[in-house]
């Protein structure tokens, strides 16, 4: 599955993105923000609050109660700030 | 109904573009909006990143919302991206209809979903450094009213 990092959660992790297999018993993007908050000190500092964070699959806003799929796109980043 | 949305790093002339989107259109009221950058508490720059792909199919999503809402006959949304400077352009936003009333709706509704909904993100730099740009509430609230009308 393809990560994408946007604003401040890429600057914290370090990189734009990660290309990662998804683990079993992964479900939800709130099952995937806790894995990914294991992944090293960059990640856990965006994702184990994840309040002020925001969700798209596959190029659309998501809540992270929604469902993924390893074949899924899944971003991470910010409430927006364009316009 | 004619739509054109760009995503840019290079600036726009408002004269170019509304002269683009009233040709042919038999319209009776173009509406434009152009964002600019604030010299706010002493800014130096804004950075503007999107998410390629994404930015694109939301902001058509709402242009597609706009047209089924008012009886529009063109729309142009063109937001810039990269380095930009207090006094630059951001992002322009136009319409056309028959009547005035469409033309100035539609795009207001147009700009409160692109400050709420389209995947853009500003830093700012200042003399101590770079900071990324808050968003709203204001432009929360103000995207909210337009499906309460609905």
């Amino acid at each position: 599955m393809r990560l994408l990092y946007f604003a401040w959660v890429r600057q914290k992790i370090g990189r734009g993105e990660d290309e990662i297999a998804l683990p079993s018993g992964v479900r939800t993007v709130s099952d995937l923000v806790r894995i990914l908050s294991e992944r090293g000190p960059g990640y856990a500092d965006v994702f184990s609050d994840p309040v002020r964070l925001r969700a798209a699959r596959n190029e659309e806003h998501v809540g992270f109660d929604a469902q993924i799929a390893d074949t899924d796109e899944i971003a991470f980043f910010p409430p927006v700030t364009g316009g | 109904m004619r739509a054109t949305i760009r995503i840019q790093m290079e600036d726009f002339d408002i004269g170019h573009e509304s002269d683009a989107l009233t040709a042919g259109s038999n319209a009776g009221a173009l509406v434009n909006f152009v964002g600019l950058v604030r010299d706010d508490h002493a800014l130096i720059s804004l950075t503007l990143e999107h998410y390629p792909g994404m930015t694109e199919r939301e902001i058509g999503r709402h242009v597609d919302e706009a047209a089924s809402r008012w009886p529009l006959t063109s729309v142009t949304v063109i937001h810039r991206v990269g380095r930009l400077v207090p006094g630059d352009k951001i992002v322009f936003v136009g319409a056309t209809s028959s009547h005035r009333q469409a033309a100035f709706e539609a795009t207001e509704f147009l700009m409160d979903y692109l400050k709420t909904r389209a995947p853009f993100w500003k830093s700012e730099e200042r003399a101590d450094g770079m900071s990324w740009a808050e968003a709203r509430a204001s432009d929360e609230s103000a995207a909210e009213r337009w499906t309460e009308k609905s």
